[in-house]
């Protein structure tokens, strides 16, 4: 049986993918070489690592607004990461899922980068509010 | 959320294409922060830079800007963020055409939609301030702040699609700092010593932001011995935002609101001269080759563009390195009636209208330029710039000024 996680609402599209997992915070601007598809912020636990369609498991946003815009040219040029899970983000994560297409949710009963595990397959399905843990049952 | 007739309509597609866009985004992120219905808003402020937009988002505002023209024209008065390119000196700071050409469809896209090209983050030193209880959408977490904390207007960080919904339907999702509720304290700090400069306010900033860390944290700051200023507050409140995604602060007295807790306040977190200079220390690279210096992060005000003119005066800046100076296209024209321009020029510094280094394909210019090491009295510059491959040190306007004339970090 997969492991079930409930959370707010979320927006974007049902998708399936692989979980990278951080207690970081993250902004598109801020943390990404949005050419080479990687976390460049040195400072970030993530530095060095492929973000591109992986399911982004992070703590929070940073400040900044561009990812707003970002996540929806990232998805033109098939560079951005397949699901954003978060415990909170602020309106601009929110606007720029709306906006690119790209499946977010936050808002569970816990820390999300305690539930999940780099390496874990995941379905979200952000109408619904919930998350899938498809390849362990504990 | 609840629509009123004409909410209906606008989704129904019956006042066109880019209106029902619009509320279509605004509904699917309102429900996402579970927004009862939508409040007017008075104006917007649309971030639209061509770095965060690409080709895509240009393509986008290229198709809403296609609509006829009463269909894709803002409600409301609609201004903008700063954008990446001044078309007088994008070659001289390692741009390149491409870049310019992106630059010149985004603005004849938002120009057709009835925006005002202002270019500035300082909107509300510059262009208009908002009043105590305005509702508006601006775009840029330093204007938020600001707006929000100085001023006492309400506002959520609007990002760039966002803001233009606003100006195209006239209203926002109310949630957030548009809620009386959002809007109470959360956090104490009380200073034990009071920052003495632009670069140690956003120093306080960083440090107040980073202890905060979260969109629905509002802090109230204790411990003032005088107002600061606006470009005080200005610097203040860009580095919270940045490093905390903050948007409301208090300080008992100065900021246009009462700071009222939910329940009892926490006990204070004291903040002075040890855990500023700890702060800066993090940056510090003595004896380091400078390549460029940016006073940028927010645009300078009209003060702040005579105390860089003030420094250079009569030195010259390093051949090696590099000096930018970024305002709003106001303030340009009138450090250039008033002779700071040429003032600061005569130096070999460079000032830029229109842009924020930062916005401006500050990875692109750095590879072009050979440019690492990066000072500024900027905190929000600081932070931004680690993840463009930047090694970028925070100092005092004239720390910074001396160590471009000696073309290394002093």
């Amino acid at each position: 049986m997969p492991i079930v996680l409930r959370c707010h609402q979320g927006v974007g599209p049902a998708v399936t993918g692989t979980a990278l997992v951080a207690a970081d915070n993250f902004s598109a601007r801020y943390d990404l070489d949005r050419v080479r598809g990687v976390f460049s912020r040195p400072s970030h636990k993530l530095a060095g690592e492929s973000y591109v369609d992986r399911i982004l498991v992070l703590d929070g946003a940073k400040g900044g607004v561009a990812t707003a815009w970002m996540l929806h040219d990232m998805r033109a040029r098939g560079i951005v990461p397949r699901a954003l899970i978060f415990n909170r983000v602020n309106p601009i994560l929110a606007q720029g899922a709306a906006f690119g297409g790209v499946a977010l949710v936050d808002r569970f009963a816990g820390d999300v980068t305690a539930f999940f595990r780099t390496g874990d397959m995941l379905r979200v399905d952000p109408a619904a509010g919930l998350v899938e843990i498809l390849n362990r049952d504990r | 959320m609840r629509l009123t007739d004409e909410e209906r309509a606008m989704l129904a597609g019956e006042l066109g294409e880019p209106r029902r866009w619009a509320i279509a985004h605004q509904i699917e992120v309102g429900a996402f922060f579970d927004a009862a219905d939508f409040v007017a808003v008075s104006h917007a402020h649309i971030m639209a830079d061509t770095e965060s937009l690409g080709e895509a988002g240009v393509r986008f505002l290229e198709g809403l800007a296609a609509a006829p023209e009463p269909e894709r024209r803002v409600r409301v008065p609609a201004i903008t963020n700063p954008r990446g390119i001044d078309f007088a000196i994008y070659r001289r700071l390692g741009q390149n055409a491409a870049m310019a050409a992106l630059e010149k469809r985004a603005i004849e896209a938002l120009s057709a939609c009835g925006v005002l090209m202002t270019d500035t983050c300082i909107n509300y030193q510059t262009i208009m301030a908002p009043l105590r209880g305005e509702h508006v959408a601006y775009g840029d977490t330093g204007s938020v702040i600001y707006a929000n904390s100085v001023l006492g207007a309400r506002s959520n960080f609007e990002g760039g699609p966002s803001a233009l919904s606003a100006a195209l339907t006239g209203r926002t999702p109310r949630y957030g700092y548009h809620l009386d509720t959002t809007r109470r304290a959360t956090q104490r700090f009380r200073l034990r010593a009071n920052p003495r400069d632009l670069s140690e306010w956003g120093a306080l900033g960083a440090l107040v932001g980073e202890a905060c860390g979260s969109y629905g944290e509002v802090p109230v700051i204790e411990g003032l011995e005088a107002v600061p200023g606006s470009d005080a507050l200005k610097h203040f409140g860009a580095a919270l935002a940045s490093f905390g995604s903050v948007a409301l602060f208090h300080m008992p007295g100065i900021t246009a609101e009462q700071a009222v807790f939910a329940g009892p306040p926490p006990a204070a977190v004291p903040i002075g001269a040890a855990e500023i200079a700890a702060f800066r220390a993090r940056f510090e690279a003595p004896g380091d080759k400078l390549d460029v210096v940016v006073f940028a992060a927010p645009q300078l005000s009209l003060f702040e563009i005579e105390a860089v003119a003030g420094a250079l005066d009569g030195r010259r800046v390093h051949p090696d390195t590099t000096v930018i100076v970024a305002t709003s296209p106001e303030i340009k024209h009138a450090a250039d009636r008033m002779g700071l321009t040429a003032r600061i020029e005569a130096s070999g510094a460079v000032v830029a209208q229109g842009i924020c280094f930062y916005q401006g394909y500050a990875r692109e210019m750095a590879e072009a330029n050979g440019w690492t090491r990066l000072m500024t009295n900027s905190a929000k510059l600081v932070n931004i710039l680690g993840g463009y491959g930047y090694q970028s040190s925070l100092a005092s306007l004239e720390l910074c000024v001396d160590s471009a004339v000696a073309g290394k970090v002093l």
